[in-house]
């Protein structure tokens, strides 16, 4: 047995420490079209799904089979090979961002330096999703989802690299779990980095074309917008794929300015830490649907004036005083 | 009292109307004019032909002028009985002219034989001549000499025939059976096929194309099947063209084959929110041909349960213009409210959305026991809600930002256009028929009309959430102060006629097997009510030829304006300013195709 060294073990365990993450992610997401609907039920004075098993909890279930039976319809028109890779890019480069991602001590498919980075790259990536289906499904609504895509995400993404700039001169890293860690030696960053958590927020809702930045689909106008010629599983892939955004960004959320894992009882109840991460997370992922529920939607000439006139110089702002107050605090380190 | 008024109304001719008719005769001579001696309210004088322009033009520019052209449609007279006295016409074409200084109208009647269709078109001094000219010509195959688009308005282009002749049947088994081959197909989804150059399009900018967007007839914001195809240049419109006419079920033809009495159920499916507000223009009008006062309990019923539909249409409005604008929630709130409406509607008329429940003289049941309980229930329920819609739709910042200044219209383009209702108010005129007009003893009950100033979208908004607070007021009233007394009016012609003396003489009982077999026979005579429905006047021109039949039911409903003004109003803005535009009309298709 000289082929099983703790070296193998180790990259045994962690690959299905990773296939364990990632697909819990996948559940997460697609049970999250199921919570999402019930939530929204609560709050819209009516029931949502509630007859398939317990409480609807099986609604998911019957959602899959129906999707993984549809037709799966390529228009004629449409580019086929570009067609075909818009999904997979929408569901897959948030997926791969998950892996970023500390989620305890312990667990985490990836522990990068350049975490925060990797996340945005993934991100600009996605924007590809949107764009090759509206371009690739030849239809004019699409075409113009695509467009309203392009344009804010350009707007958005721009900032949405500054608004975390200051976590990063504070901590002096990319690397997520020595945010997390930064953040248990001082205040979470919500404290010092209010500004960044808010322009970061927005343009989180941003990335995943949540209402009321859903300009894309603009269901009203556009009627669904850039995926309205897909149809079962490709569809399901974007629908699913919006929905680990979701996750994706209030696990960000939580790990960049709420202290990821940490929580009170953790020293001497370790698996804790699991517990809080999630229940941080899942507030954050209320925030996302209740968002929804609650306020209208801009038109999209205003969206884009909201990014380059508010949220930009906003970051621009707090990245100035955070680097001032950061170079203050250090200045007695040199002078010693 | 209804019918008191409007007879009245024709004997005694008020200020507006007498003096309309000789500032006419000044001008063109008594000879030129022929008046009519109608049940309208207002004076009918027929034109020659070639002076109608004139004549249009001469009360368009008078002080105090006719400033709307309310309707305008036709009549084919060949098979009329009873028009002595009246000039030689195979075709007629009528023009209904509003004026607001006056508050008086005027119809113009022009006389057209069935060898020469041609008339000289009034787009020139009404811009919204253009739609009714157009349905004129689809209806009637009658022609407008210079119209700028001479194509048919609601049927599809290729259609053979003028559906409300004489001679075209009413019924499917009166055709061949309809089939359809590949070539047919083929054919017909050409005649679809949008052509910007047959509308005066271009396709291409000095140096880029033109982006043409087909958007509906099915689009989730279209509110029906309504189709309107826009020319964009990334996402700022153009230009756009409204298509209509897949909602078309020929209502006006179906009355020409339902007696008096079963023609009420179609009315409540014209505009298919209002209920039995459609009933009452239609009843008012048959009222006023055959002379019947109603009691005055039925007035306060009928005003009641009108108010209860306005509301009711509202609320649809209220919740599905808010989310047009991308707020989801609010539609189910004001459906859990439009519920609650419904819990009295049913339980007073026993149906929901289309109770049929008005009669030609009364309602079809008197009030069940227990009504004023459920009344109150409402009245103690919505206003809050109303508050609370307000507050948390209305105000919104982002609702706001997407709603001011959006689709600004003013007073004078509105009237232009011929549009009424709340979304005229909007635009700050004062001019509600309940009070300009009151019918149905509207006169009697404390209200205020609302007015909103800028005439956009947010007010077009917030003015109809005000309407909503006025009509509790006024079922307020009806239930303090809601009579005693007959729900029929004690008239021959009452249908279903009061049952209660038929088991007794055998005279009412005969007459009364005769109306409920044969239908009413309504006198000879043309009728007209308008009033102040969900969506704005709606109004029924009845004509009838002395039979259990109408001759000619012209429905002109609100609707029908509101859409054709669409491209002046929303040229320049992006789609997403038209998506709240739309939302903010407050149109049903059924209403605008009839």
């Amino acid at each position: 047995m000289t082929w099983l060294t703790p070296t193998l073990i180790a990259v045994v365990i962690g690959i299905l420490k990773a296939i364990v993450i990632l697909l819990a992610v996948v559940i997460c997401g697609a049970l999250l079209s199921f919570v999402e609907r019930r939530l929204l039920g609560l709050w819209q004075d009516r029931h949502g799904p509630n007859r398939v098993g317990p409480f609807g909890a099986f609604q998911l279930g019957a959602d899959m089979l129906k999707m993984f039976f549809k037709e799966d319809w390529t228009p004629p028109f449409a580019d086929k090979m570009i067609f075909s890779l818009a999904p997979v890019i929408a569901m897959g480069s948030l997926l791969v961002a998950f892996s970023v991602i500390p989620i305890t001590p312990t667990w985490g498919v990836a522990n990068l330096n350049i975490g925060l980075l990797f996340f945005f790259a993934m991100a600009g990536v996605n924007v590809y999703a949107v764009l090759f289906a509206g371009w690739a499904s030849n239809n004019k609504f699409s075409l113009l989802g695509a467009m309203r895509a392009s344009a804010q995400t350009l707007s958005y993404e721009v900032f949405m690299g500054l608004s975390v700039m200051g976590i990063v001169a504070v901590t002096g890293s990319f690397n997520m779990r020595e945010i997390v860690e930064a953040q248990h030696q001082g205040w979470w960053f919500i404290v010092p980095q209010f500004f960044g958590f808010c322009t970061f927020f927005i343009a989180g809702i941003a990335v995943t074309h949540r209402h009321p930045f859903d300009q894309p689909e603009a269901e009203q106008e556009l009627a669904d917008g850039y995926h309205i010629e897909y149809a079962g599983m490709k569809w399901g892939m974007f629908f699913v794929g919006e929905y680990i955004g979701i996750v994706l960004i209030s696990a960000l959320l939580v790990t960049l300015f709420f202290g990821g894992w940490h929580g009170p009882f953790l020293e001497t109840l370790p698996w804790l830490s699991f517990v809080w991460f999630a229940l941080k997370t899942a507030f954050f992922i209320m925030i996302f649907i209740l968002l929804r529920a609650s306020i209208p939607r801009p038109r999209y000439d205003q969206v884009m004036a909201f990014s380059w006139k508010f949220c930009l110089p906003l970051t621009l702002i707090n990245l100035l005083v955070t680097g001032a107050v950061v170079l203050y605090s250090a200045q007695p380190a040199i002078g010693q | 009292m209804t019918a008191d008024t409007a007879l009245s109304a024709s004997a005694l001719a008020p200020a507006g109307e007498a003096s309309v008719v000789g500032e006419l005769q000044g001008q063109f001579g008594a000879d030129a004019l022929t008046l009519q001696d109608t049940r309208t309210g207002m004076p009918v004088i027929w034109v020659a032909r070639e002076r109608i322009i004139e004549v249009l033009r001469f009360l368009r520019n008078l002080p105090r002028p006719y400033v709307m052209l309310y309707d305008l449609h036709g009549v084919d007279e060949r098979l009329r009985t009873h028009r002595r006295g009246l000039p030689n016409a195979d075709f007629t074409v009528f023009y209904h002219l509003l004026s607001i200084d006056r508050n008086s109208d005027v119809m113009l009647k022009v006389a057209l034989s069935a060898n020469d269709l041609r008339l000289p078109t009034a787009t020139g001094i009404f811009p919204n001549a253009n739609w009714y000219e157009r349905e004129v010509l689809d209806m009637y195959g009658i022609h407008f000499d210079g119209h700028p688009l001479p194509k048919r308005m609601l049927m599809a282009d290729n259609w053979q025939g003028h559906p409300l002749r004489k001679d075209y049947p009413a019924r499917a088994t009166e055709f061949d059976p309809y089939a359809l081959n590949a070539a047919k197909q083929d054919l017909e989804q050409e005649t679809l096929r949008f052509k910007p150059e047959e509308w005066g399009m271009k396709e291409h900018a000095e140096n880029s194309d033109f982006m043409f967007l087909n958007l509906g007839p099915n689009h989730p914001s279209a509110h029906g099947a309504f189709r309107i195809i826009l020319q964009l240049d990334g996402e700022e419109i153009v230009d756009c063209v409204p298509e209509i006419g897949y909602h078309h079920r020929g209502a006006e033809k179906m009355a020409e084959r339902q007696s008096w009495h079963s023609y009420i159920p179609y009315t409540d499916r014209i505009d298919y929110l209002g209920g039995v507000m459609n009933n009452l223009p239609y009843v008012l009008s048959v009222e006023k041909l055959a002379g019947i006062k109603v009691p005055s309990r039925v007035d306060f019923i009928r005003v009641m349960m009108a108010e209860f539909f306005r509301i009711n249409s509202h609320l649809l409005y209220l919740g599905t213009y808010i989310q047009d604008v991308g707020a989801m929630t609010p539609v189910f709130f004001t459906f859990t409210d439009r519920q609650r409406a419904y819990k009295v509607i049913e339980a007073i008329t026993g149906f929901r959305m289309h109770p049929a429940w008005f009669r030609i003289g009364g309602v079809a049941h008197d009030l069940p026991r227990g009504w004023d309980k459920l009344v109150r229930e409402f009245l103690d329920w919505m206003p809050k809600r109303l508050d609370e819609y307000e507050k948390a739709a209305m105000k919104n910042s982002i609702l706001v930002g997407r709603t001011k200044n959006v689709a600004v219209y003013n007073t004078k383009e509105a009237l232009e256009w011929g549009v009424t209702g709340p979304n005229l108010r909007a635009t700050g005129l004062d001019f509600d028929l309940r009070k300009a007009r009151p019918y149905s003893g509207y006169e009697n009950f404390e209200f205020e009309v609302p007015i909103a100033h800028n005439g956009d979208c947010y007010d077009r908004g917030m003015l109809r959430v005000e309407e909503m607070r006025q009509s509790l007021r006024i079922i307020e009233q009806c239930l303090q102060h809601m009579p005693e007394g007959p729900y029929k009016a004690d008239h021959p012609l009452t249908t279903p006629p009061p049952k209660e003396r038929t088991l007794q003489h055998i005279e009412t009982l005969i007459t009364h097997f005769l109306q409920v077999s044969w239908g009413p026979v309504m006198p000879a005579g043309e009728a007209f009510q308008m009033i102040e429905a969900t969506k704005g006047a709606n109004s029924y021109y009845l004509t009838s030829d002395g039979s259990t039949m109408s001759y000619r039911t012209r429905i002109r409903t609100p609707s029908f304006p509101h859409l054709q003004q669409i491209p002046a109003v929303i040229r320049g803005s992006m789609v997403s300013d038209l998506i709240a535009y739309l939302g903010s009309i407050d149109f049903v298709m059924a209403d605008v195709d009839r």
